[in-house]
């Protein structure tokens, strides 16, 4: 198994691309050494990210991209999610879990990737919003594997 | 990666509806929505979803569900879910819909608890 890796992928904003990044994911949190929980738990936060970043970021625009990029360090499986939109405010967003919500049909994806990753952070960048989620590889210092309960 | 296969029966006066496959953005999500679209739109109509073969579901799945379930109720209707597998189970309390949907182990039970 290697220790370090990286590995960067520009997706067309259309719906096969999302796939594509669910299973470039999997690929990636079996290299890092997760169970088959915490690749599903993986797998499941970048797809939602990437819908967020194709379907309202870039607004399934075909001239633009998004970025998908994967980094494996010894402690942690590491990911960047970028896209070309007009930018994304994540405190703007109502709750999901609030009572008044709870029968909203959209707003749940960030509430999952939040959910099974360890870390995620969303930053403002020139052209569009930058995600980045990280979550410890097992037997590093973190719980790692998904076998725990995920937060909500 | 695979689609999600429908298939309806019906028992007692209950419409029960057997998934298989994945209830996800696109494909997935559409075709539940077609299939459940008939009863949102009839009078007190009692649907029971078996989820015993749903491997995967994701936030645009659970939005259809929702949508579902809101506009059945509107109708006087109800909407059920029987046997949740483990992934679609957590994704229910993590996003707090465990507390929205009646879910039932047991398709007798289920069938039973319809008003």
């Amino acid at each position: 198994m290697v220790h370090s890796y990286h590995e960067v992928l520009r997706l067309e904003s259309r719906l096969e691309s999302v796939d594509r990044a669910q299973s470039q994911a999997q690929l990636f949190a079996l290299e890092a050494g997760f169970d088959e929980t915490g690749r599903h738990q993986v797998a499941m936060a970048v797809r939602e990210i990437v819908i967020n970043a194709i379907a309202h970021g870039n607004a399934y625009d075909p001239a633009k991209r998004v970025k998908l990029e994967f980094e494996l360090t010894p402690a942690e499986l590491i990911i960047f999610i970028q896209d070309e939109g007009s930018g994304f405010d994540p405190s703007h967003q109502p709750d999901p879990l609030s009572p008044e919500n709870l029968l909203r049909q959209s707003g749940r994806g960030m509430l999952l990737a939040r959910a099974f990753m360890d870390q995620i952070d969303f930053q403002p960048t020139p052209h569009g919003t930058s995600v980045r989620m990280c979550k410890h590889r097992p037997g590093s210092n973190g719980q790692g594997n998904g076998d725990a309960a995920p937060r909500a | 990666m695979n689609t999600l296969h429908i298939q309806t029966r019906q028992v007692d006066e209950v419409d029960v509806l057997d998934l298989a496959g994945r209830i996800t953005l696109g494909e997935g999500s559409l075709r539940l929505r077609e299939s459940l679209q008939v009863y949102s739109q009839q009078p007190r109509a009692r649907v029971l979803l078996n989820f015993s073969e749903v491997q995967y579901i994701d936030s645009s799945g659970l939005g259809e569900l929702v949508s579902a379930f809101a506009a059945i109720r509107r109708q006087g209707g109800e909407l059920k879910l029987l046997r949740l597998t483990r992934k679609v189970h957590d994704l229910l309390q993590i996003t707090k819909l465990y507390t929205v949907f009646d879910i039932h182990e047991d398709e007798a039970d289920a069938i039973a608890a319809f008003v």
